[in-house]
This record gives C-alpha cells, sequence and structure tokens, in this order.
C-alpha cells in the first residue's frame, strides 16, 4: 500500500513537473465551500499535498447557504471572464456548466489513471461531460440512512427497522413510552431527504428511478407516490411539536441524548455523533432506510478552461491527486463519507462507513444505486426545488396525499 | 471659461452620480426586464422567449403563497405600526418627565439590524424557549402559543417583530409633527374650551397628512422588500409559509439556478412597488406645479 502511495505520488511529481516546466510550476485557484472545522480540515489535507508535489494552491473558500454563496461567487467570476481553475460543483450542475462551454476537459488524467474501471459507473457517469472527463469525484455520502440511539432501541426491545411498516410499529411503541420517535429538522431540505428515503424504500429503485431522476409523469402520480406520502404524514405525527426550523445537528443532538429515537439523515450526521465522543454500535447505531438501494450525494471538482500552461498543469496535478487513493482515504475518513474510488482499503473507518462501501458495491451491481434527488444530485435546481415545495408543504400542512401527487406533477412540469 | 464653469459647476458635479444611477439603477432595472423575458436558468442568456416566466409565476402556488402573505404583512404592518406609533406620539406629547429617556428606548429597536431582531423573536417565540414555555412554567400547563410553528399563523410572527421594530421610528416621526403645528391654533382652541381629543383628532392629525404620507412610504418599501426578517425568523418556514417575494426571488436566483424566474418576481415586486410610489410622486409633483 505505502509503496504504491509512494510510487503514485512521485509520478505525478515527474508528471507535474514535466508539464509544468514549460511555465513555472503548476499552480491552482481553487472555489470551495468546505469551511466548517472538519471540512476545512480535510481540504488542508489537499492542499498540503498540492504544494508537497511542487504547486501553488491559492485558496478561495467561500462560506454560507450550504454552497449558495460559492455558486453565486462562481457565476460572478465565470461571468466576468475570470473563472477559477477549480471549484466544487456536484451533480447535474457540471453538465449545466459544461452546456455553458466554459468546463476544461481532463480526460487524459482520467484515462491514464483508469478513472473508468475505479469508480462505480453511475458516479462516473456524473464526472463526464459528452464522452470527456470533466470532473473528479471526493467522496460519497450515503444519504439513506437511519441513525438510532441504542439504549433506547434496547430498553424498549427494538430492532433496527428493516421495512416502513415496522419503523410506524417502533415508533408507536416509543410514543406510548413517552420518547419522540423521529428526531427531524423542519427545513425543506430536510424534508426532501426524508421524503426521498421513503419514496425509495415503498417504491424500489426502479420507480425512484422513474419518479425522482426521470420525473415521468405516470410514476409521480402513482397509487405508489400516494402512498409515499401518506408515509410522510404518518411520520409528521412522529416528530415533536416544535421540529419547525430546527438545524439537522440539532436533530442529531436529540438522538445522542436520548430525547428522540431515530433520525433520518445522511452520513455527515455520523461525524456529529463521532465528534460526542459516541461508539458506533454501543452508543449509536446506524442501518440503511427500510427498503433497497443506495442513495449517493457525491462530492466533486470541477475544472474550467483557463489560460497558461501553470494552470493546465495545475488542474492536472489537481485531478490526479484528488482521486489519489492517499487523499481519498484521509480527507473521507475527516469527513465521514466514504472514497468514491472502489480500491482503498477500509480498514481504518468505522463500521458504518465499511456498510455504506459494502452496499455501494453491490447496490452498483445490483443497478439500484441511486443518486440523491434533495441533495442535488439527480435534477437540475429548478426542478428539484418545485418538488422539493411540494413535499414540504405537504408535510406542513394537512394537505391530502392525493393533492400532493395532483401538485407535484403540476410543479414539475411548470418548472421545465 | 470662469463664467461657464459657474454656469454649468452644478451639472458636472451631479454627473458622475447621475451616470452612476443610471447605470446601476435603471440600466439594471432594464437588464432585469430583458433577462425576465428570456429563458435564462443557471447564467442569463439573451434570447427573447415571451412571457413564459411570468407564466410559470402565475402557475406557481409558492409564488401566490408569496404574495398572499405579501399583502397579509404589508397591511397589517403598516396600519399596525402607524397607529401604534401616532398612539405613542400622543402619550409622549403629553409634556411628561423624562421625555427624551422615553422616547429613545423607544426609538432604540430601529438601531437593531431586522437579523437581530428576527433572531431573538425566534427564541422568545419558540414554543420550548419563549414565552410558552415560561408561561407553562408558572404553572399554566395548558397554555399554548405556537404561531411560529403554525403554518396558517407564522406570517403574523413576521408581523409582530417587524411591528416592535418600526413603530418607535414612526413614533419619532409623528412627535415630530405633533410639535410642528403651530401653537396658537391650538392654544385658541383650548382657550374655546374644545376637549383635548377633539384638538387631536379635529386639528392636529388632520394638519399632519404629509406626515401620514411619508411614514406609509417608508413602511411601505419596508414591508415589500422584507427579507432578511423572514431569513432570521422563520427561514420561510414552515413549508415555505412565511415566503414573501423577496425570499421566493433569492431562492430562484442563487439556489436554483433559475434566474429567469428570479428576475420576472422582481419585477412583479417592483411594480407593486410602482403602483404604491408613482401616486405619490404624482401627487408630490402635481402640490408643486400649483
Amino acid at each position: 500500500m505505502k509503496s504504491y502511495v509512494l510510487s503514485t505520488a512521485s509520478a505525478i511529481a515527474v508528471c507535474a513537473a514535466g508539464v509544468a516546466s514549460a511555465d513555472g510550476h503548476a499552480e491552482a485557484e481553487v472555489l470551495h465551500y468546505w469551511t466548517s472545522g472538519g471540512e476545512a480540515k480535510s481540504v488542508a489535507v489537499l492542499q498540503e499535498e498540492f504544494a508537497a508535489n511542487g504547486g501553488t494552491w491559492t485558496d478561495m473558500p467561500v462560506a454560507g447557504g450550504g454552497g449558495d454563496a460559492a455558486g453565486t461567487a462562481l457565476r460572478a467570476r465565470v461571468l466576468s471572464g475570470n473563472a477559477p481553475t477549480a471549484a466544487q460543483i456536484k451533480g447535474p450542475a457540471i453538465q449545466e456548466w459544461y452546456a455553458e462551454g466554459v468546463l476544461a476537459d481532463i480526460s487524459s488524467v482520467a484515462e491514464a489513471n483508469d478513472w473508468a474501471n475505479l469508480l462505480p459507473a453511475s458516479i462516473a457517469a456524473h464526472m463526464q461531460c459528452e464522452g470527456t472527463w470533466c470532473a473528479a469525484p471526493v467522496n460519497v455520502h450515503r444519504v439513506d440512512w437511519i441513525w438510532a440511539n441504542t439504549e433506547i432501541l434496547a430498553a424498549n426491545g427494538l430492532e433496527m427497522p428493516t421495512t416502513w411498516d415496522e419503523f410506524n410499529a417502533a415508533a408507536e411503541t416509543l410514543q406510548a413510552a413517552g420518547i419522540i420517535p423521529l428526531a427531524h429538522g423542519g427545513q425543506a431540505w430536510q424534508d426532501a431527504t426524508v421524503f426521498e428515503t421513503v419514496v425509495l424504500g415503498l417504491g424500489g429503485a426502479e420507480f425512484y428511478q422513474a419518479a425522482l431522476v426521470n420525473l415521468e409523469t405516470e410514476a409521480l402520480t402513482s397509487d405508489t407516490m400516494i402512498a409515499a406520502f401518506d408515509q410522510m404524514r404518518t411520520m409528521r405525527g412522529y416528530v415533536d411539536p416544535n421540529f419547525s426550523g430546527r438545524d439537522w445537528n440539532l436533530a442529531t443532538a436529540m438522538v445522542m441524548n436520548g430525547e428522540a429515537a431515530f433520525q433520518i439523515m445522511g452520513d455527515w450526521a455520523k461525524g456529529e455523533f463521532l465528534a460526542a465522543g459516541k461508539v458506533p454500535g454501543v452508543d449509536f447505531s446506524c442501518a440503511s432506510t427500510p427498503g433497497d438501494g443506495y442513495l449517493y450525494n457525491v462530492d466533486s471538482f470541477a475544472m474550467f478552461s483557463v489560460d497558461g500552461d501553470g494552470k493546465a498543469a495545475g488542474q492536472e496535478l489537481l485531478a490526479e491527486l484528488i482521486m489519489g487513493p492517499k487523499f481519498q482515504e484521509v480527507f473521507n475518513m475527516n469527513k465521514g463519507s466514504i472514497p468514491a474510488r472502489t480500491d482503498v482499503d477500509l480498514s481504518g473507518f468505522d463500521e458504518c462507513a465499511q456498510l455504506s462501501a459494502a452496499d455501494m458495491a453491490s447496490t452498483n451491481d445490483g443497478g439500484t444505486l441511486m443518486p440523491s434527488y434533495a441533495h442535488g444530485m439527480a435534477l437540475f435546481g429548478a426542478q428539484s426545488g418545485a418538488i422539493t415545495d411540494v413535499v414540504t408543504a405537504h408535510f406542513n400542512s394537512d394537505m391530502s396525499s392525493a393533492d400532493a401527487v395532483q401538485m407535484l406533477a403540476n410543479a414539475v412540469a411548470n418548472s421545465m | 471659461m470662469t463664467r461657464w464653469l459657474q454656469d454649468n459647476m452644478p451639472k458636472i458635479v451631479l454627473a458622475p452620480s447621475f451616470i452612476a444611477v443610471m447605470v446601476f439603477v435603471y440600466g439594471f432595472i432594464g437588464w432585469t426586464a430583458w433577462v425576465s423575458l428570456t429563458r435564462s436558468r443557471l447564467m442569463p442568456r439573451y434570447e427573447i422567449d415571451s412571457f413564459i416566466q411570468y407564466g410559470r409565476l402565475a402557475d406557481s402556488p409558492r409564488f401566490e403563497t408569496a404574495m398572499v402573505n405579501l399583502a397579509i404583512f404589508g397591511t397589517l404592518f403598516i396600519v399596525i405600526a402607524m397607529v401604534l406609533g401616532l398612539l405613542l406620539a400622543i402619550l409622549l406629547d403629553q409634556k411628561i418627565r423624562i421625555e427624551g429617556a422615553i422616547r429613545t428606548i423607544y426609538l432604540y429597536p430601529m438601531a437593531l439590524s431586522m437579523i437581530v431582531t428576527g433572531t431573538a423573536w425566534k427564541w422568545i417565540l419558540n414554543p420550548e424557549l419563549g414565552i410558552e414555555a415560561t408561561i407553562k412554567g408558572w404553572g399554566f400547563a395548558n397554555f399554548e402559543f405556537k404561531w411560529l410553528v403554525d403554518p396558517d399563523m407564522a406570517i403574523y410572527t413576521v408581523v409582530l417583530a417587524a411591528v416592535w421594530q418600526s413603530s418607535g421610528f414612526v413614533m419619532a416621526l409623528f412627535l415630530a409633527g405633533l410639535r410642528s403645528v403651530d401653537e396658537e391654533i391650538i392654544k385658541a382652541a383650548q382657550v374655546d374650551g374644545i376637549p383635548t381629543w377633539r384638538v387631536y383628532s379635529a386639528i392636529i392629525i388632520p394638519s399632519m397628512a404629509p406626515i401620514f404620507l411619508s411614514a406609509f412610504i417608508v413602511l411601505a418599501h419596508l414591508a415589500i422588500k422584507a427579507f432578511d426578517l423572514v431569513i432570521a425568523l422563520t427561514g420561510g418556514g414552515p413549508g415555505y409559509a412565511t415566503d414573501l417575494p423577496a425570499t421566493y426571488m433569492y431562492a430562484m436566483a442563487f439556489s436554483r439556478g433559475d434566474i429567469g424566474q428570479a428576475a420576472s418576481s422582481a419585477m412583479v415586486m417592483m411594480l407593486v412597488v410602482f403602483t404604491i410610489v408613482v401616486p405619490y410622486l404624482y401627487s408630490e409633483l402635481r402640490t408643486k406645479d400649483d
């Protein structure tokens, strides 16, 4: 392992030196929104590696709005003809930017390093724009996790639910015992996160693909979708009355403190548990939400067309380092996600991460590895936003499921 | 030469700011109007495609909620802030002691930014932290005050916070107005034995009409551009129950990459402002001509 890392690193160094000699050395200006404690630490790893390979890194962190502020800064930069070398963009936004004709081609790096075979096929597809490679993946966050307070489950004789009926039954038991069954924060994206796991669980991956990726009207108005909204209505009864506007990490804290039993949230919630000194399997349990399939949320860097050999060399070096096994391992251990490349040794990761990686491999083979709509992996912003509007309006009112489904179809049509 | 300079100095001095206003205000209004007629998504595009974005606005239940909220919020905020401000001003006008101190206390909320006001009221109105929890703690176990988390009532919490912030300012405006009324008339009325409430309702308040108009214009534009208060207080929630046109515009432009929708909603907001400001300007300019 170590010698492999070393040889890759030296190969990179040689390669970078070779390209860079034309114009001084590799340089990169990187626009990203990893500004919170753990994330900033993670990105510093990349920064150090870049410097160690002789590159000059210009950091451009833009905090705020879960990337909205960074997106605005990026648009301003591109419009003024001064694009950064690389920017943190993900999902279909990569193709949206490609359609604007501003992305660079990094196929040479990708092909030289055999990315196509290192990445799960559907994730690789996100990194490609009309056959060329235009972005490098950093990590894979799993979205369809259900977290639980192990002690509460044991005290009430409950197991991690494997079907939504089991979940509902467990929730009833907990409610009778005076425990909040589901810790949830009433923010639109959190409602959407729960909703997509319900759609995947009740409808299966094929239905999820038809409804939330391909936006087929038939699927959107089907009985399965009505059932999904019914389940959301049931779950509305399992959250505490004060959930409106709560941040997700406060909901995680409720599970930690034993106020609530479950939370449905992506694996960034694990970081909260670990930071509080909780041990997976002892203090808290992790499992995929009821049903088969896997919803992923992949962070990635897209490279922009820029002038200058130094910058081009910087892009190649950056792409190579991002997909490098060392960075993928260190970064993801810090961030709570798993490496996007499938050949990284996971022995240093916790059991939740190992489960995530095993499920990613099996769902990739089974064709049930699906992009998360709630986290901008499946749809353009206008469409996913339109769906989220309906989901959150339904969850926060007494709208019937039949009305919600009709509204969903209208909203999707109106967003095109 | 000096003569020419003397004649044209005001124009030369004003020219830079005039050009800046033309470009950065009217120029960009024009640009937004143009973009609102296109199918712009992530980046602005310039091929005009009729009124499709306005059609999408009309079909959007969320924008409808935002406009209804603007009507509720605008009306209640302006009316309550003006009534409360006038009442406070009249009470303060009774030649009371330490008037200066009291005036400052009422005016102080205006010194806070809307973000601070919103955050403070978010805690005050939070059922588990604020008023409800406190009164329950006093032993009234059945007391409920859940407006903040109730989708039907949440918009009224925005009104509450905005009124708290602005009524002191309205009070200061009205107080200045009350003081500007000619003392002689009031004394004459008092000599004639007219009761105080009649003095206010028949003499002082009618003579303050221009102050009412100014207060209305200030409050109306605060209401229409209200954004930070909603973001801090409710974040637009529960669901999108407290969305206003400004927060809708922000969501479309910056979260969803739907610039066409954002531009068209901005144009609608501007039209709302115009329907209020244009009659005002018209009446102002006409009185000057007389």
